[in-house]
């Protein structure tokens, strides 16, 4: 996120980046203390989760067979973790269409303020709320059986591809929440677009199950991608770099995209 | 109350508009107003729904960029110098624009490090503001659950925290109760009694008499007058004899009983069957006139009198229509909720 800062006039160019870092961590704090202050936000991206896992784990998991010799709880946490980290970008486009609404960004607007640091700020909060319920995930999953099995540095690699993952449908998020501007339409399409993303993929079933005109679907969209890399790096004995390389080039395409749009929308929001 | 800014302002006003216009598509909300507003002085900018009112203020604060014409703000052009707008003014909007979440306090505190202030600058600032707006007791609740009128005093506060030169008032107290708007006119009173600059936007035209020194009426996009409160007032012609018939059927018989009296046509409203009728400096023999020509008709009236002209009348007189009138051909883009009239106007 480049500093395009508010201030034209004295202060230095010095002086209006340490401003746009600043007012970057004055709006990601702001944005934490609400989600802490909101229990319906905590249920929304912690305790969902973990029933998700659970109802995958004990209820469907038993009827799904995957290839290999692969535990089902294996296969199954890398997919979790990138639907949770999906998920909690619903948060974002809500956020953003309410302060929308409510005035709260054409106060800032109006502020000496890093013009940056409202969407910098929403990015950086969204993001270290998704890697909190990442690693909640991730614990749940070992209490349930799930483990690590390629050793500690692909495992991180697995949870900072996932947060990046999350930052990317963020900025997707970000961008429909300033675009649409109004919180009920946003609550109603948020999560339509990302249910079929997320279940149409290999996150919770092996895509060999499906039909074939499914499968032509789920093996070629980026969340599979994404997921297979993760599966690869938690589980090791995967092919992992055409995945790999698939989800980069896919994540940054998202970004050169989104990332605009956002700051465009947000310049012309109100 | 405010330090002088550094930029060219000197001796102009601190508020200049020539000529400016803004479209929206086949709307056009601002169709070349000017406005002058010299420091220290409140300007109340009057109109209905839809006048352009809000598409003014979102110009002068840096929200929106005018199609043509020219905006300046402490002497500093909005379009080509927003940055040193922004460091001088505050704006406090139609609806409270706080984090609901947060308390008072940390609304504020936030406010205040977002204009650069240090951690106990922000924070004395913050109980310095609460004290003033009367927020002490409820400071460390969250804002969800202020009264209406809480919300919008904390609003108001958190306009005020950069300490600016001037201050841009859009309806502030559309939506509130009527004891909660007398509170917030107090307030704004001992705000511009410290100095402050303000533009003041309203749709009640007795907030305008109330609070502002100089007060401009646009409608539809259009400055169509401006003067002091009395000298708008003036503009009616005089004082006002005003009666309502209960029974709607004898209106238009009330209104050829009292012809031959006024010095205009009189204005019915059908719905409420109040009648009006500028009487110039005839006064009281005006009003005995009027009664003798009621009582011959036979025609029955309550709340018979004589009285001074209220700027809903200048509004008449000036645009044919009333204050209240919706607009709906220039509302603003992006169907933002405008919050209702409230109780205080026409009712009693």
């Amino acid at each position: 996120m480049t500093a395009v800062a508010a201030q034209g006039g004295a202060p230095g160019s010095l002086a209006r980046a340490r401003w746009a870092v600043t007012d970057t961590l004055t709006i990601t704090r702001r944005n934490l203390l609400v989600w802490m202050r909101v229990p319906a936000y905590i249920v929304f991206t912690v305790i969902q989760p973990v029933m998700f896992v659970l109802l995958f784990r004990y209820v469907f998991g038993g009827a799904i067979k995957v290839p290999g010799r692969i535990p089902y709880v294996d296969f199954l946490m890398p997919g979790i973790i990138a639907q949770t980290a999906a998920f909690a970008t619903f948060g974002t486009a809500i956020a953003l269409a309410q302060e929308l609404k409510k005035g709260v960004i054409d106060r800032l607007k109006s502020m000496p303020m890093a013009r940056s640091a409202v969407l910098a700020g929403r990015l950086v909060a969204d993001t270290g709320r998704m890697l909190v319920t990442i690693l909640i995930v991730v614990g749940v999953g070992y209490a349930v059986g799930f483990r690590f099995r390629n050793g500690a540095v692909p495992a991180v690699g697995m949870v900072v591809l996932a947060t990046v993952f999350g930052l990317a449908i963020c900025c997707i998020s970000a961008y429909t929440g300033l675009a649409i501007g109004d919180e009920e339409s946003v609550q109603a399409f948020g999560l339509i677009w990302l249910f079929p993303v997320t279940f149409l993929s290999s996150a919770f079933v092996p895509i060999s199950t499906m039909p074939g005109w499914l499968q032509a679907f789920a093996n070629n969209q980026p969340v599979t991608f994404v997921i297979d890399t993760m599966r690869a790096l938690a589980l090791g004995h995967l092919p992992i770099e055409a995945n790999l390389l698939k989800s980069v080039a896919c994540l940054a395409a998202v970004f050169i995209v989104f990332l605009p749009l956002a700051v465009r929308a947000y310049r012309r929001a109100g | 109350m405010s330090p002088s800014s550094s930029g060219p302002a000197g001796a102009g006003p601190a508020i200049l508009v020539q000529g400016l216009t803004k479209s929206f598509g086949d709307v056009h909300a601002l169709r070349g107003i000017d406005l002058s507003v010299p420091r220290g002085t409140v300007l109340g900018v009057l109109g209905p729904n839809g006048a352009g009112k809000t598409t003014a203020v979102r110009i002068l604060t840096t929200l929106l960029r005018p199609d043509g014409g020219r905006a300046e703000v402490e002497g500093h052009d909005v379009v080509r110098e927003p940055a040193a707008v922004r460091r001088s003014i505050g704006l406090s909007g139609q609806s409270a624009a706080i984090q609901e979440e947060l308390t008072g306090r940390e609304n504020l505190e936030i406010i205040g490090r977002l204009y650069h202030l240090s951690w106990p600058t922000a924070r004395s600032r913050a109980a310095d503001l609460l004290k003033q707006f009367d927020l002490v007791d409820a400071a460390d609740r969250p804002a969800k659950n202020f009264s209406g009128g809480m919300q919008r005093r904390l609003d108001l506060a958190a306009s005020l925290v950069g300490q600016p030169q001037v201050l841009f008032l859009d309806e502030p107290t559309t939506g509130l109760d009527p004891r909660s708007r007398l509170g917030m006119w107090d307030i704004i009173r001992s705000l511009v009694a410290a100095g402050t600059t303000t533009l003041l936007t309203t749709q009640y035209l007795d907030e305008a008499d109330e609070l502002a020194d100089e007060i401009v009426v646009i409608d539809r996009g259009l400055v169509i007058a401006s003067g002091t409160a009395e000298e708008l007032k003036g503009r009616v012609g005089g004082d006002v004899v005003e009666f309502t018939v209960p029974d709607r059927r004898r209106v238009a018989d009330a209104v050829a009983a009292i012809a031959q009296v006024g010095n205009g046509e009189p204005h019915v409203d059908t719905e409420t069957g109040v009648v009006s009728l500028g009487v110039g400096g005839g006064g009281s023999d005006a009003l005995i006139q009027a009664v003798r020509g009621l009582d011959g008709a036979g025609v029955e009236t309550r709340g018979l009198a004589l009285r001074r002209p209220s700027l809903d009348d200048v509004f008449l007189a000036l645009t044919g229509h009333a204050a209240e009138d919706e607009e709906p051909q220039s509302r603003r883009r992006g169907g933002r909720r405008k919050a209702r009239n409230d109780t205080a106007k026409g009712e009693s």
